[in-house]
């Protein structure tokens, strides 16, 4: 099967090349929604799933893009590992392949880490049709240029990810998940300074408007996190929340499947995301807030003009883009030419995209 | 042709020195013999060079006009922090410039809420920590050189250390660096937030070895520090018991802060070095670390304690003191200088290999050990599977300083064979460009100078250096320590 994609897909884009067409890679398509207008013919990894090395005392998993996340979740769980970075699936049958290439993970990214710290290494099929390895299964590597790395957020952009090396971690022993009634600046500053102190805090979360609800969970060893939930309990006047009540919390979260995401769901609202310096002021808007990560990552559902957005997320030293939406102007999604800073990388971008690239056959603009 | 026309390099330094002289002042720009001469190596002696100048800039806007200046002269620029790498990657191109960052010392913010600090290049990795210690905080990766290196040869190198199991290499602990393309553009790769738009161009910049663009500033992300730590020191009978103890105490779900391992060479010349109270009689030993809330380390000191037990430990020692655990590790990072003390030379080793994999290797270089009738220590990263073998020879026997390097090559290809890498942490520089070869296709390597190319298209950052060319793959560089002492003997390293 491994043989036959791999020939199939080097003559799908020998055909690509020599007719100047474009080509789109998707796994099952649960992300579509996600970046700038789909265009091209579809390139699927449908036909290429299954995990090719798992090793739990290496904390690596080697798989083909094809594959589900559930498929490897499961295998994961299995042995008591996770991915840490939690990566959300949108969708039933998400692949690992959209996974890295959308870049995104959940709420355990704030002390884990994001999708891209995990990559160790990758087989790619660049827009020639070459397939190249970068990086490996080791977890120290200073080989060459880190390019495995370039692979998560592409969005199909650069190459067709064949085969990923990504580290696990072991589940943590207890967990714990406390709330509090707070209002929004508080809550920011709250989720920082206990941060900046030894609690085994793994995630956060604040909803609400000027008042809302702080959620934050606790991981690692039993005692340190049975220790840090009396304190909060003692000192912050936190609640201890329902063990099935906060794993649906969580989970609902990472999916965006609360209540809290339910106008932008059902595509009445566009959802705006705000990725800004943690420790930022409340954004300006009117209506609900979501935060996560301890502040870095906000969202807020409405309609917002594009300039307003960007000029938001520049003064919180960040980028705002339209996460979902019936809407996909590309003027809504963060670009390098936001920011003076970056504007330089823009040629820098492009000629980053024709190394892997040359012919243009992924060049699909769905990463603005 | 006339014979008294000047040699074409001082032609060239000519024409360099004029452009520069006027935005530098005169001591921030060498280019005399006598004042260069410091920088024709790094931390890698053997190989040396002199470049034709050497400038040493204060602010930006000169660093700016330098690769302005180089970029309009076609003058190829050799980017250096401290000087300790340890693969060549600062070593002075014979017609380029040296760019020292040395002068760039300022810790500009340091925001212990936010838990950042904004910092020069030239800022040394362990004075981020020594100025965050007041906010309880740390700067996690924590080289062996840390005392000497600078943070922006930590960017360049994506320098490790000890505690980069749990804690994550420079790649997991910076945020954002500022830098300056060769066209004189300054730009920022990741930022404050979580991520920045586009392809992630830190992720690449970050262990791109001075040859993409040079660094200004950096924005470090710091850690609450640990409220304690100890460190178990095992011993075991047989090398292979201690390496799937290794793979035993992950197995277990534990994830240590540090996990080292030392074979009896290796400790009986470090105990008689700086007797650090290691058990000699041990085939080898492990050092397990435990780090965070007092009731955290109980806990985990003792789940270790019993996976090392049950892998056949034949005996344990938790430190009980902050001085005893410091005493532990004063031992592995002291295994250099000791090699040094017991042989006239060694030829230190940097692959990376799967854990599984560490008895194999360590089985096949005792194999080795016969085979080029040389003796090896082995000193290294077990947690991550970061070998640093020591080759132990006689330079001055020529012989030897072959059989040496046959044997140095026979592992580095051993660590790809079993699936691992030729540097896990000390950089490809010139070094190990060749190795490079072996590692890569022509078509990996190509994509290489491709991501180069769209850095600095002219190819004038560094060039020569961790990404070899066709031609260079003839050759084989290696590291070797001329009478047992690299330069900076009193630095801690690896």
């Amino acid at each position: 099967m491994t043989q036959s994609f791999i020939q199939d897909t080097q003559e799908a884009i020998h055909e690509a090349i020599q007719s100047k067409g474009l080509l789109r890679i998707t796994g099952s398509g649960t992300k579509d929604w996600f970046g700038a207008e789909l265009k091209g013919n579809p390139l699927s990894t449908k036909n290429y799933q299954g995990i090719i090395n798992y090793q739990p005392d290496e904390l690596v998993i080697t798989v083909k893009s094809g594959t589900s996340i559930k498929e490897i979740e499961l295998a994961l769980e299995e042995k008591n590992q996770q991915f840490a970075f939690e990566p959300p699936h949108f969708g039933d049958n998400a692949t690992i392949g959209g996974m890295v290439c959308s870049g995104l993970a959940g709420p355990g990214r704030v002390s884990a880490g994001s999708l891209r710290d995990f990559v160790l290494g990758a087989k790619i099929m660049d827009g020639q049709g070459q397939v190249m390895n970068f990086g490996g299964t080791v977890m120290k590597n200073v080989a060459g240029y880190d390019v495995s790395r370039l692979m998560p957020g592409s969005l199909g952009t650069l190459a067709l990810l064949l085969d990923v090396s990504i580290k696990v971690l072991p589940k943590p022993i207890a967990t714990a998940t406390l709330q509090l009634e707070i209002e929004q600046q508080k809550a920011i500053h709250t989720m920082n300074l206990l941060a900046s102190q030894p609690w085994p805090i793994n995630a956060s979360c604040w909803q609400g408007e000027q008042n809302g609800m702080l959620h934050i969970r606790l991981s690692g060893a039993k005692a340190a996190v049975e220790s840090a939930t009396n304190s909060f309990k003692k000192n912050l006047g936190m609640k201890l929340l329902d063990p099935d009540e906060a794993k649906k919390f969580w989970d609902s979260l990472r999916e965006h499947q609360s209540d809290w995401f339910k106008s932008s769901n059902h595509q009445a609202l566009p959802l705006w995301r705000f990725a800004v310096a943690p420790t930022s002021n409340p954004i300006n808007l009117p209506g609900s807030t979501l935060i996560e990560w301890h502040g870095g990552q906000r969202w807020w559902q409405g309609h917002l003009d594009a300039a307003a957005a960007k000029a938001i997320a520049a003064k919180a030293h960040g980028h705002a883009s339209i996460f979902r939406s019936s809407e996909r102007d590309l003027a809504m999604l963060s670009s390098l030419n936001d920011n003076p800073l970056t504007k330089a990388l823009v040629p820098v971008q492009e000629r980053l995209k024709k190394a892997f690239d040359p012919h243009g056959i992924f060049a699909t603009g769905r990463l603005a | 042709m006339n014979s008294l026309a000047p040699p074409p390099l001082l032609v060239r330094q000519q024409e360099l020195v004029s452009a520069l002289r006027p935005f530098l002042a005169e001591d921030a720009l060498l280019w005399e013999p006598e004042d260069t001469i410091p920088y024709e190596c790094d931390g890698l002696a053997a190989y040396r060079q002199m470049p034709l100048a050497v400038a040493l800039p204060q602010t930006e806007e000169q660093v700016v006009q330098i690769l302005k200046v180089c970029n309009k002269l076609n003058i190829p620029i050799v980017p250096r922090g401290a000087g300790t790498g340890l693969s060549g990657g600062a070593m002075p191109i014979a017609e380029g410039l040296v760019l020292s960052l040395a002068k760039f010392k300022k810790i500009i913010n340091i925001d212990p809420i936010a838990r950042t600090a904004i910092v020069q290049p030239g800022v040394r990795n362990l004075a981020i920590s020594e100025a965050v210690a007041k906010h309880n905080l740390y700067y996690a990766p924590d080289p062996s050189s840390q005392i000497a290196c600078s943070i922006g040869g930590n960017v360049s190198e994506n320098s490790g250390g000890v505690h980069c199991l749990k804690y994550g290499l420079t790649l997991h602990n910076v945020l954002r660096v500022r830098a300056i393309l060769i066209s004189g553009e300054i730009v920022e790769f990741g930022g404050l937030a979580p991520d920045a738009p586009g392809l992630d161009m830190l992720a690449v910049f970050i262990g791109s070895e001075g040859m993409l663009a040079i660094v200004t500033e950096v924005t470090v992300k710091l850690v609450p520090k640990p409220q304690v730590a100890k460190v178990i020191m095992a011993s075991f009978d047989d090398i292979g018991k201690g390496g799937q103890a290794v793979a035993d105490i992950i197995a277990a779900g534990i994830i240590p802060a540090g996990l080292e391992m030392m074979d009896q060479p290796a400790t009986r010349a470090v105990e008689e070095f700086v007797h650090a109270g290691y058990d000699i009689n041990a085939a080898t030993i492990l050092l397990c670390e435990s780090d965070g809330t007092p009731e955290e380390v109980e806990e985990e000191i003792s789940k270790m304690s019993a996976v090392l037990k049950a892998s056949g430990a034949t005996h344990l020692e938790v430190s009980q003191t902050e001085a005893q655990r410091l005493q532990f590790w004063s031992g592995r990072k002291n295994a250099f200088p000791a090699a040094g003390r017991i042989s006239p030379d060694y030829y230190c080793m940097d692959g990376t290999i799967p854990r599984r994999q560490i008895s194999e290797l360590l089985n096949r270089i005792k194999d080795m050990e016969s085979k080029y009738n040389l003796r090896c220590m082995n000193v290294f990263h077990a947690g991550d599977g970061n070998m640093h073998p020591l080759i132990l020879f006689n330079g001055s026997d020529e012989d030897e300083w072959h059989r040496a390097e046959a044997f140095g090559s026979d592992i580095l290809e051993t660590c790809v064979e079993l699936g691992g890498t030729i540097t896990g942490e000390h950089g490809v520089g010139i070094e190990k460009i060749n190795s490079m070869c072996v590692q890569f296709s022509e078509s990996e390597r190509d994509l290489f100078w491709a991501v180069k190319a769209a850095f600095d298209p002219k190819k004038l950052l560094n060039p020569d250096k961790a990404i070899p060319t066709l031609n260079r793959c003839a050759e084989y560089g290696r590291m070797r320590i001329t009478g047992g002492v690299l330069p900076h003997p009193e630095l801690e390293r690896f």
